[in-house]
């Protein structure tokens, strides 16, 4: 195989004029974290709800949630991404369709993608709040309850601040997976960083150059996740807990 | 105060308590024992409603607890209740598993519930332990924090579900000590408990449960004495002779 090396390619004029090659990945990593981020906080905050309800006692937030979750997680995130993009606009009434379909670019690309990901993550993020919450003994909410708290304060103060603590790792990889996912989006136009890297190759012929610097950029991204996420975990262990089952809390 | 009348409760075809019923007046101490399965746990958690009970009913000063219109947390913050596991807040430090419910369910200010606080960890030798988490102490010590944080709730009745029998044996002392402190200040209390000694100590009657049902509902030094059933009396021979 004969293959003109350049690494120096970054630095060199890219086609639409405005800057090298380097400011395109660039731009790119900004529209992968600005998606990543911005589906991240759907993430936690529906499937923190809907993994909650399918722990209380009202049966039908509990199969609710079921469904949601079944729905979500059991369809192809491509398949997905096509559904919001392509089939969501046709389904609402025509003026919202219209509206949808008139978004400037790249915002007709990025509220998909970003509705997406936010959903198809929720399930996931659901199945680890709900699993966090049911590792805690049975009797935790009974001692709550049994103080004359509520069901939503025993959840609030009793359940929840334990249950995240120790999903917190499975939630490191759900976000890390969120980022690695935002790449599916450039299948509906989105401009991000896997995107940036094609379109490099295609014009400048330099491929392993090109996905070499995707690689990289995704890996130190990822790593930056990783750190943030131990800091947080330092930030709320609790003394003298270990893990979720056993421990020095005793006795189970 | 306590009024158990005629429950039963089923789990789907078996049932797990058979048409008890009971009386504890104030200040009353009543232990409640019986082999493992025989219904005596669930039994004190139909007190406070922990368990529902589809026959019968429970009333508290009067108030039921199965009835619909009886506000449940309101009752519930008025009956404290020890757990054999402790079932502390593993992230809230002791002052802080003292003072919620105090701050949240009676709306006590922050200041008013911390004195009440420091003064029940004084009363239970764990005042040095305050600031410290729950997976930070033994479980004798986090056992007597869970009955500091029933009792700072000044209720009117204390449940006691085997708080001892998830404890090393040196520990199970320390942990008597503050039940024995509090009948003897006229605490009204159920306690489920194998401790036979505790029970000759400060019980005023012993109610012996088997298989869903109550056998013996005696005045503490009849139960031992004289135990009427057959059943009490070889439970009695197995646990007292070992």
């Amino acid at each position: 195989m004969k293959y003109n090396w350049n690494w120096l390619i970054f630095w060199e004029p890219a086609p639409d004029g405005v800057g090298v090659y380097l400011s395109w990945l660039i731009s790119g990593l900004g529209w992968t974290v600005g998606t990543a981020l911005a589906a991240w906080v759907i993430a936690l905050v529906l499937g923190a709800a809907v993994g909650t309800l399918r722990t209380t006692p009202i049966r039908w937030a509990v199969r609710l949630g079921n469904m949601y979750v079944e729905l979500f997680r059991n369809i192809p995130l491509l398949v997905q991404m096509f559904l919001w993009y392509f089939v969501l606009p046709e389904l609402v009434p025509t003026t919202i369709g219209d509206a949808i379909k008139q978004l400037a670019p790249p915002w007709g690309s990025y509220w998909p993608a970003v509705l997406c990901l936010g959903f198809y993550t929720s399930a996931r993020v659901a199945e680890q709040t709900r699993a966090g919450i049911n590792s805690l003994p049975r009797g935790q909410s009974m001692a709550g309850t049994a103080l004359g708290l509520t069901l939503p304060q025993t959840y609030r103060y009793v359940l929840l601040p334990m249950a995240f603590r120790i999903v917190l790792p499975p939630l490191t990889s759900e976000f890390m997976n969120i980022i690695k996912n935002s790449a599916v989006a450039l299948t509906i136009g989105l401009v991000e960083l896997t995107s940036r890297a094609r379109a490099m190759q295609e014009f400048s012929f330099q491929v392993f150059e090109a996905f070499t610097a995707a690689t990289v950029i995704y890996i130190l991204l990822n790593i930056v996740v990783v750190i943030l996420m131990r800091f947080v975990e330092k930030k709320v262990a609790v003394p003298g807990f270990i893990g979720s089952a056993g421990g020095p809390q005793a006795g189970h | 105060m306590i009024s158990i009348q005629n429950i039963s409760k089923w789990y789907g075809t078996f049932q797990v308590l058979k048409n008890c019923s009971t009386e504890v007046a104030k200040g009353e101490v009543v232990v409640v024992c019986g082999p493992s399965g025989s219904g005596k746990s669930t039994l004190i958690k139909c007190v406070n409603a922990l368990e529902p009970f589809q026959q019968g009913d429970v009333t508290v000063n009067g108030i039921s607890v199965s009835d619909p219109k009886t506000d449940l947390p309101r009752l519930r913050s008025q009956i404290g209740m020890v757990f054999q596991h402790f079932e502390l807040f593993p992230h809230m430090t002791v002052t802080e598993n003292l003072t919620l419910a105090q701050i949240k369910v009676l709306g006590r200010s922050r200041e008013e519930a911390g004195a009440k606080a420091h003064a029940l960890l004084k009363r239970v030798g764990m005042e040095v332990h305050a600031e410290k988490f729950p997976g930070q102490l033994s479980g004798g010590q986090q056992q007597r924090v869970a009955i500091a944080r029933g009792l700072a709730m000044d209720p009117i009745a204390m449940l006691f579900d085997e708080p001892t029998s998830a404890l090393d044996p040196e520990m199970i002392n320390e942990v008597l000590d503050v039940m024995v402190g509090l009948a003897h200040e006229g605490m009204t209390m159920m306690v489920v408990t194998h401790e036979m000694g505790f029970a000759s100590k400060v019980a005023n009657r012993v109610i012996f449960m088997d298989e869903g049902e109550i056998v013996e509902d005696a005045p503490t030094n009849d139960f031992f004495g004289k135990p009427r059933s057959e059943r009490a009396q070889h439970f009695l021979s197995k646990i007292l002779h070992h």
